[in-house]
């Protein structure tokens, strides 16, 4: 059995206190003994920010790369060692603006890997710019007249590309939050989950205010209807749909074709390619007289 | 028999790759080395583009700039290229008027039609036209398109090896008599291969599990060949950008597999984030990187020598990498399996600096060999281990690495500065400088095991000609000629060119570069870190490979 005390480190915490990201660290922590998954078999990946260092503070394997990258580095993780829990987490800024191109590239390739984004609407570790889901007319720190362009909604895109597992967690909710986020990383295939964490130090909103803005799905929702889960995401930055969004049965994953070769294991484990293969190949560069 | 070179031109999309293919291989069944190299405009159809065969008795693997026998496809190539046609060189066109005495004419299209059924046949024609006038017996061509063509069926065979007779029969009694001396058949082998062809088969040998790239000339044809051969092995993905690229390769390296990717200038100017990101995290990786002429989009098709120093220093902050700088496609093979080596055992990135022109020419070589033994894998022991520490500081600067999900041990990797089990530290008194010192002891080990320059009287010589790369044929060539010329004149030639071998050069020495670039890169590289002074140096930069001509006109 595991327990949450299992992920404990003792790296000291660099994020400001009472700031929602260790809501999100005691909600993973939570999901991931739920899953009795041990810190072994777990690879956490992130970019950079302070939701980036999230990897630090739970106990597992961590890749903790360049900004905007994490995906990529989960993608060739999970390809080179599937038995591995890969699972992203990082922030907005870094998932949906340095790295846009590879989240939406991710969408596409369906990696077996989970996907949990710090939303807080503002870059906070640079002190206080506009992130790319920061809503239109709001001031920063940067932006000192206000936002001039519009909030990219990137769960609608995760929808509109039949991302198999999409939702929307609070970083002040943890009980429901670790409820998704077991959900998310049990699915197989790319699970989503962005989660509402309010930036207590730049941030213009209260959390209290944020939670006012949420709107839990309801029991009722039909996960697979497409249109009524964008519908819902498109709700987004005005209030904040959570929950489940849209869940699909799982589809093929990355690499699926490849995986039917050389079956499941680590690729580090795989027998060296046959010798007589290797020479057959430099034959085929001999000329025949 | 005596050295000739063959030129065929024409336009893209007109099929002179495939004439100049089918040729190349009459020789080499023949018993007679083949060097094939061409150049072509950046676009899918049109233009002038040459497709360049010199054949000799021994391998001569380097560019020539004049034909002995020109064969044009259309008029407008004629035009373009017949300042290469030697004096008293043969000319072959399908239509005139050229009333030169050493013209040929074979109206490829009308035989095509006539002979094969179909105008699609007029590469046969052409093909049947240079063995022709190249010397060889109709035999050799009719073995050679059996063989080619026979996966697609006995009509299609019958189609190429009519049209072709028809070329041949055309052209033989326009060659003036006993001018074409027939060569006799040898029974010598050869193999015939393009770097592109021998770099992923030394990789797929070396262990390789994993290659991602973005597709980008000249470097396309090794996640190609991954693609084309699944026997090989390695799991190739198209990346979405180069940056993608070289991130999904060092995920998949942190857990476990050997890992490389390949670019040309552009893609790499991406990559070089992720190049020092390998460098802190310490987490091989191989890339190669097929220069082409910069910069930005530069001359997308064509060859230079540009990237060194850029490869040297692309990633910011210090970190040891080391750069390999094949000369031919066996080396190829053999810097391959090098760059594995020595990224798996210092935990580093290699880069493999090739060109267009060693990429893509086809070389005659008397042997293609893979290292005998598979490559050992530099993976730790996890049963060895206690508490594991990604980063322990060792007196060589290499930590014990594992891999995700190699054991229970937890492996973090962090592209902070970090403590040793690789967590985030600020600690500037006593780890930053530690980890600092770790990485830059990898790299003076690296140091004392770089392969030294080849070198031919070198330490005899008045003036030595200094090469890296792609560029040994030129060199070699063009030495023999000034010691014909009783010009005392030696070599050295690198192919490890990062970190620079110790080397123990005489003073006293008339040194000269000879480089595909404008700025002498590698020389001011031996001068400022090898304290080496250079006489002079020799650029390239037109997006043409280096020839012996060429060096033979600047050192006159």
């Amino acid at each position: 059995m595991t327990s949450i005390d299992d992920y404990r480190c003792d790296v000291p915490n660099q994020w400001c206190s009472g700031c929602p990201n260790f809501g999100i660290l005691t909600a993973l922590k939570r999901a991931l003994a739920d899953l009795a998954l041990e810190p072994h078999e777990i690879c956490l990946v992130s970019g950079i920010g302070q939701a980036a260092k999230l990897p630090h503070y739970l106990r597992a394997n961590v890749f903790n790369g360049l900004h905007g990258r994490a995906i990529p580095a989960a993608v060739g993780i999970h390809v080179a060692n599937p038995g591995l829990k890969t699972i992203v987490t990082s922030g907005d800024g870094d998932l949906y603006g340095e790295g846009g191109n590879h989240f939406l590239h991710a969408l596409r390739r369906n990696p077996n890997i989970t996907v949990i984004v710090h939303n807080n609407q503002l870059y906070a570790l640079t002190k206080g710019q506009a992130a790319p889901t920061t809503p239109r007319g709001e001031r920063t720190r940067l932006q000192f007249d206000g936002v001039e362009v519009d909030p990219a909604r990137m769960l609608t895109t995760a929808i509109a590309h039949d991302c198999t597992f999409v939702a929307r967690g609070f970083a002040g909710d943890i009980d429901e939050l670790s409820t998704i986020l077991k959900r998310a990383i049990g699915h197989r295939g790319l699970s989503l989950v962005e989660v509402i964490q309010p930036c207590i130090t730049w941030g213009n909103h209260s959390i209290d205010a944020y939670r006012e803005r949420l709107d839990p799905v309801g029991e009722d929702h039909d996960s697979a209807d497409r249109a009524r889960a964008i519908e819902l995401a498109l709700k987004a930055p005005d209030r904040f749909a959570t929950g489940v969004l849209y869940e699909l049965p799982p589809r093929p994953t990355f690499a699926a074709s490849y995986r039917k070769r050389v079956g499941s294991g680590a690729l580090a484990e795989l027998d060296p390619v046959d010798r007589s293969v290797l020479i057959k190949q430099v034959e085929r560069l001999k000329i025949e007289y | 028999m005596e050295e000739r070179s063959l030129f065929i031109v024409g336009a893209a999309g007109e099929g002179i790759q495939t004439i100049g293919g089918v040729v190349a291989r009459c020789f080499l069944s023949h018993g007679y080395p083949a060097f094939a190299t061409s150049e072509f405009e950046s676009r899918i159809r049109g233009g002038n583009s040459s497709v360049r065969i010199r054949v000799a008795d021994e391998p001569r693997n380097a560019p020539v700039e004049t034909a002995d026998v020109l064969l044009a496809v259309n008029p407008d190539a004629l035009a373009h290229y017949r300042p290469a046609l030697r004096e008293g060189g043969l000319l072959i066109s399908p239509e005139g008027p050229d009333t030169e005495k050493n013209a040929v004419q074979v109206p490829f299209f009308d035989l095509a039609v006539e002979h094969g059924g179909e105008a699609i046949y007029a590469n046969a024609v052409a093909a049947g036209t240079l063995c022709a006038a190249g010397g060889l017996p109709f035999s050799v061509l009719e073995t050679v398109l059996a063989n080619s063509f026979s996966s697609k069926g006995e009509e299609t065979v019958r189609a190429n090896v009519a049209s072709a007779r028809a070329g041949f029969d055309c052209a033989l009694p326009q060659l003036a008599k006993g001018r074409i001396a027939r060569i006799p058949a040898r029974s010598r082998r050869y193999a015939f291969a393009s770097a592109n062809e021998t770099i992923p088969i030394a990789a797929a040998a070396a262990g390789c599990r994993f290659m991602a790239a973005y597709p980008m000339s000249p470097s396309t044809g090794i996640i190609t060949a991954f693609a084309r051969h699944p026997e090989l092995g390695v799991f190739a993905e198209q990346a979405e950008d180069e940056i993608a690229a070289i991130n999904m390769a060092l995920g998949a390296s942190a857990a476990g597999a050997r890992a490389m990717t390949a670019t040309s200038g552009g893609g790499f100017a991406l990559m070089v984030e992720g190049i020092s990101l390998a460098g802190m995290i310490e987490t091989p990786i191989v890339i190669v990187l097929a220069q082409r002429p910069g910069p930005a989009t530069g001359l997308p098709t064509r060859t230079a020598q540009e990237d060194l120093l850029f490869a040297l220093r692309g990633g910011h902050g210090e970190f040891p990498k080391a750069l390999l700088a094949p000369s031919d496609p066996q080396d190829a093979i053999d810097k391959t399996f090098r760059a594995f080596d020595l990224a798996d055992r210092y935990q580093i990135p290699v880069i493999v600096l090739t060109d267009q022109f060693l990429a893509d020419s086809q070389f005659s070589l008397d042997e293609l060999t893979l290292p005998e033994n598979s490559l050992k894998t530099h993976l730790a022991d996890p049963k060895e281990i206690g508490d594991y520490a990604r980063y322990r500081l060792t007196e060589d600067g290499i930590s014990p690495r594992l891999a995700f999900g190699q054991s229970e041990h937890l492996v973090v990797l962090d592209s902070d500065e970090h403590t040793e089990f690789g967590h985030i530290t600020e600690d500037l008194t006593d780890l930053r400088p530690a980890m600092v010192e770790k990485r830059m002891e990898k790299g003076r080990r690296l140091v004392r095991e770089m392969a030294k320059p080849r070198s031919y009287r070198a330490d005899e010589a008045d003036l030595v000609l200094i090469g890296w790369g792609s560029t040994k044929g030129a060199i070699d060539e063009a030495v023999g000629l000034l010691r014909s010329r009783g010009q005392d004149v030696g070599s050295l030639h690198f192919t490890e060119v990062w970190p620079l071998p110790e080397l123990d050069l005489r003073d006293g020495v008339r040194y000269w570069t000879i480089e595909g670039n404008a700025t002498g890169q590698f020389a001011r590289l031996l001068e400022s870190e090898a304290g080496l002074p250079i006489e002079g140096r020799i650029g390239r930069y037109d997006g043409l490979p280096i020839d012996a001509e060429t060096i033979l006109g600047a050192l006159s």
